[in-house]
């Protein structure tokens, strides 16, 4: 039987909070741990204890386990120890899965999606504080972040961060890969907690659908009953052009997003900070997403040193139709949420026609007004979603209404 | 080392009664411990054994060891106002090593990375041992119990209590001098490698048998300003170079580019504001160090909002605490050691930039010094613990890491707060109890991580002003469990043996806490 290792993580001077684990299986004498660990006199027993017990899960008997420890926390260390197993046998049914420790209720279709934080899903350091930034939601990446090399990697990595990995109240998205791969992905990450996938390069309908269908599969094998939402992101000329089907194509679908270094590659030109080559495609894009009920959402500002130069792109990114913008680093969270607050003038008026909606409901009046002015449903709809936006930005206190 | 007595000190821990062949006093409480007798002075010197001239200068660094009568085994105080571009030091001790000196205590106001090849001169004997503040390489030393004797962690304020009080008596002090005349007069505040201030050497210069100023910029008499007194010098050495100014900046002075780190300042600048103390005319203290240095960013933006000027602002000054003096949103920087160029450039040209020493700053025995009188300091930690004890001397795996500089001394202000990550690769940083005690908790207020603040429950005045503003105010427990949630429990205790190789002095000279060699 040939003796194949298999090695899974990161290790090196400058790796922090992530480990390498390398695995040779043998046929006899049991199992040989060895364990270097920077935390080794705090932790080390803890990590022996920790690897012996995740070969044990995955009926492993014989076998040399080498780790080399930089501050790993325990779920990063049954990822890639599980990975390392998994690249030697070439194949592995088991699989080491931590033990849930948060519960996240389930979300709505049109919640807030202002900003949702990018985190590549192969660097766990990154992971476990991203809950603290008060982005609306928090995007565990395995399509464009992650090397190809290291897809198994990060799919362990993303189920049992979504385990364990308190994330603030933000809605847990996963983007995952295109195709047939993007499909295995969600064997991964829907039985874990996922409340949103977002799914790249989106050209038809029929793409939504498939991932749709492999979800419920997946939903009513495991008995998961929470919805999962669908983010199609827009990145081509015959995506845009497809887009309201796209959208209309199930009805988890609650957002399209667009992506534009490939939608620039792809119509032939280079992009720019003025966005000019992109004007036309992102106004089809938000009518798709109005026309069919659907939040559209705008790509990422990827200069993070440039503060003024992402306040103006959300402004006018507000101003064009969209609800929401991706985020590559933290510090642009409260840029982007703060930009898409609604002004003081505009959280008077809803506020004015949410009292008069309540006032009207108490006495059992099927007709909203204020003043000698009838309000529409959807100006009442309108002015619910003003009122929920001032209060999660903190412009107005949640207990509103006592003090009005 | 066997044979000494171990007792416990008033925070419960275990403190030798001797250390390095001197009695020691174990910790009694804040406040507790009432100092006697007279301070200590230099031998009476008289100006007849002196040149007329007021010339004072020998060629050479070694000439001027012999002329103070250099002897193996004496004790030699220096300051560290260089930091970590000292380059007298080194020169110094290798003229020890040519006049076949050996067994030299080295006392100075503390220790960096750039005297690592010092290591080297204490295998051979040159140096029996440091006493001061260890860091990196020679912490590292120390830490593996390869160096002889018992390392002395003291404050800055300690340092000079120590001096003052008789405990450590320095034979000869060697100090550092940006600029001088050949009298002995000396500045840190001028010359083409300013430093700032040169203050720490004060109290060596005040008390040394002998001093001895090297310069590399000797200017006509008189040296103005003089920070150092050319009366209480021996003799001046010109040499090419004493230090390299630009490394003055530490790899703690520099702001944070940390997500986490930056939120924790934002949390520290918030909380601040929240306080009633945060009010026209307010001090405030920020040390050296990135989360520090980004709280100061946070809350002149908080300052310039509420037009709220400080009456006074502590240094360590920096280029940003600069420019906030000069936008009139600090009415004076009070400054006991510079951190970078622009605050050497602002203490030489702006008279509302004032150099101070631990003396002013920091004696705890003394008739007051300014700590008690600042409203806010924000200071750091290696960890803390469920009674708001904090360390800074030792990490959790038990190895001594860091000196303590200012840190206990700043304890005294009205409100102390540590801004810290709740953990540092893995390792949580509250725990149940602290591996080396170096401030008691009843001194230490507000913790502050990025996964909440935990207020000290004795303010109870803290916890009212701040309640229901917005700040995640959590109890210490709460975070604490949180953390060990993900990390997988709390860390396990070093391994340690029963041989002490430091001991933490409290301000007023006790000792506060041993630190024991950790097993191999």
């Amino acid at each position: 039987m040939s003796q194949v290792r298999g090695e899974a993580g990161a290790r090196g001077g400058k790796v922090r909070s992530d480990c390498w684990v390398a695995f040779e299986p043998r046929d006899g004498g049991g199992i040989e741990l060895q364990v270097k660990s920077k935390v080794a006199s705090m932790y080390g027993e803890n990590i022996r204890q920790q690897v012996l017990a995740g070969l044990a899960v995955l009926g492993i008997e014989h076998g040399f386990v080498e780790v080399e420890d930089a501050g790993a926390l325990p779920f990063v260390i049954d990822a890639r120890l599980e990975t390392a197993v998994r690249r030697a046998l070439g194949t592995l049914e088991g699989q080491i899965i931590p033990e849930k420790t948060v519960e996240i209720a389930s979300s709505a279709k049109d919640r807030f999606r202002r900003s949702r934080l990018y985190l590549p899903g192969n660097t766990p350091k990154l992971m476990y504080n991203a809950g603290l930034y008060n982005a609306d939601g928090i995007i565990l990446d395995l399509e464009d972040a992650v090397a190809p090399a290291e897809k198994d990697a990060a799919r362990c990595v993303i189920r049992n961060a979504m385990r364990v990995i308190d994330f603030g109240g933000a809605e847990l998205m996963v983007r995952i890969n295109q195709g047939e791969r993007g499909l295995e992905d969600l064997e991964w990450i829907v039985p874990h907690g996922v409340q949103l996938i977002l799914i790249p390069k989106v050209e038809s309908a029929e793409e939504v659908r498939a991932v749709d269908a492999r979800i419920g599969q997946i939903c009513d094998r495991v008995g998961i009953t929470a919805p999962i939402w669908l983010m199609p992101i827009i990145e081509s000329g015959r995506g845009t052009l497809e887009s309201l089907a796209i959208a209309e194509a199930c009805p988890f679908v609650c957002s399209l997003a667009i992506g534009l270094e490939d939608y620039t590659a792809d119509i032939g030109v280079p992009r720019t900070k003025e966005g000019a080559e992109s004007l036309w495609m992102r106004g089809f894009v938000i009518n798709a997403a109005r026309a069919a009920g659907v939040q559209p959402i705008d790509t990422v500002f990827s200069d993070v040193g440039d503060e003024e130069g992402l306040r103006a792109s959300v402004r006018e990114a507000k101003a064009m139709g969209f609800d929401g913008k991706g985020c590559i680093h933290p510090r642009q969270i409260p840029v982007v949420n703060q930009e898409f607050a609604p002004t003081t003038a505009q959280i008077d008026k809803a506020m004015r026609i949410v009292l008069a909606f309540d006032d009207a409901t108490a006495r059992g009046l099927g007709v909203v007004s204020l003043g000698s002015k009838m309000i529409d449903p959807p100006v009442v709809k309108r002015a619910l979603h003003t009122v929920q936006l001032a209060i999660a930005t903190g412009l107005l206190a949640d207990n509103w209404k006592q003090e009005a | 080392m066997s044979e000494i007595k171990m007792v416990k000190n008033a925070v419960g821990r275990m403190v030798p009664t001797m250390v390095n062949g001197v009695p020691q006093v174990p910790y009694k409480g804040v406040g507790k411990h009432q100092p006697t007798g007279r301070k200590v002075g230099p031998p009476i010197a008289q100006a007849g054994d002196y040149p007329r001239s007021g010339d004072k200068r020998v060629p050479t660094i070694k000439e001027a060891l012999v002329k103070c009568g250099i002897r193996s085994g004496m004790t030699i105080g220096s300051h560290h106002h260089f930091r970590n571009g000292d380059k007298l030091m080194l020169q110094v001790f290798a003229a020890c090593d040519e006049l076949g000196i050996r067994d030299l205590v080295w006392f100075p106001s503390a220790a960096f990375p750039c005297h690592k090849p010092l290591i080297e001169l204490m295998e051979r004997g040159v140096i029996r041992r440091i006493e001061g503040s260890l860091n990196g390489p020679l912490g590292a030393y120390a830490s593996r119990g390869q160096m002889d004797g018992v390392a002395v962690l003291r404050s800055h304020g300690g340092r000079w209590q120590a001096v003052q009080d008789g405990e450590v008596h320095i034979d000869i002090a060697i100090l550092a001098a940006p600029t001088a005349d050949a009298f002995g007069n000396s500045t840190g505040d001028r010359g083409p490698n300013a430093c700032g201030s040169i203050n720490f050497g004060l109290i060596d210069s005040m008390t040394a048998d002998r001093v001895i100023v090297a310069t590399d910029n000797l200017v006509p008499f008189p040296c103005l300003p003089w920070q150092v007194q050319g009366n209480n010098v021996d003799y001046v050495v010109e040499l090419d170079e004493i230090g390299d100014p630009e490394k003055i900046i530490s790899g703690t002075t520099r702001i944070t580019k940390s997500p986490d780190r930056l939120l924790i300042a934002e949390y520290t600048a918030k909380f601040i504001r929240a306080c009633d103390l945060y009010r026209p005319g307010f001090s405030m203290q920020a040390g050296a160090g990135g989360t520090a240095l980004a709280t100061a960013i946070f809350l002149r933006e908080y300052m310039l909002e509420d037009d709220i000027k400080a009456a006074f602002m502590r240094g360590g000054s920096t280029k940003y605490m600069v420019k906030m003096l000069e936008e009139g949103l600090i009415g004076f920087i009070l400054d006991g050691q510079t951190f970078d160029l622009e605050g050497v450039r602002s203490m030489r040209e702006n008279s509302n930039h004032v150099p101070t020493s631990p003396f002013t700053s920091y004696n705890w025995h003394g008739k007051g010094c300014f700590a008690s009188m600042v409203d806010f300091v924000v200071l750091g930690a290696t960890e803390v613990d469920v009674n708001f004890n904090a360390n800074v001397a030792t990490h959790t795996d038990g190895q001594m890491l860091h000196g303590i500089g200012g840190w206990q001394n700043c304890l005294d202000a009205n409100v102390t707060i540590l801004p810290i990550p709740s953990f540092r690769n893995r390792v949580p940083i509250i725990m149940d109890e602290v591996t080396t005690l170096c401030g008691p908790g009843e001194l230490i207020d507000v913790i502050i991580t990025e996964r909440g603040i935990a207020i000290n429950p004795r303010r109870t005045d803290l916890l009212e002003q701040t309640a229901g503003k917005g700040l995640p105010i959590k109890p210490i427990e709460q975070i604490k469990a949180e953390v060990e949630r993900f990390a997988g429990g709390p860390p396990a205790k070093p391994k340690v043996t029963d041989e002490v190789i430091g001991v933490v002095k409290w301000v007023d000279g006790t000792i506060i806490d041993s630190i024991f060699r950790v097993a191999e």
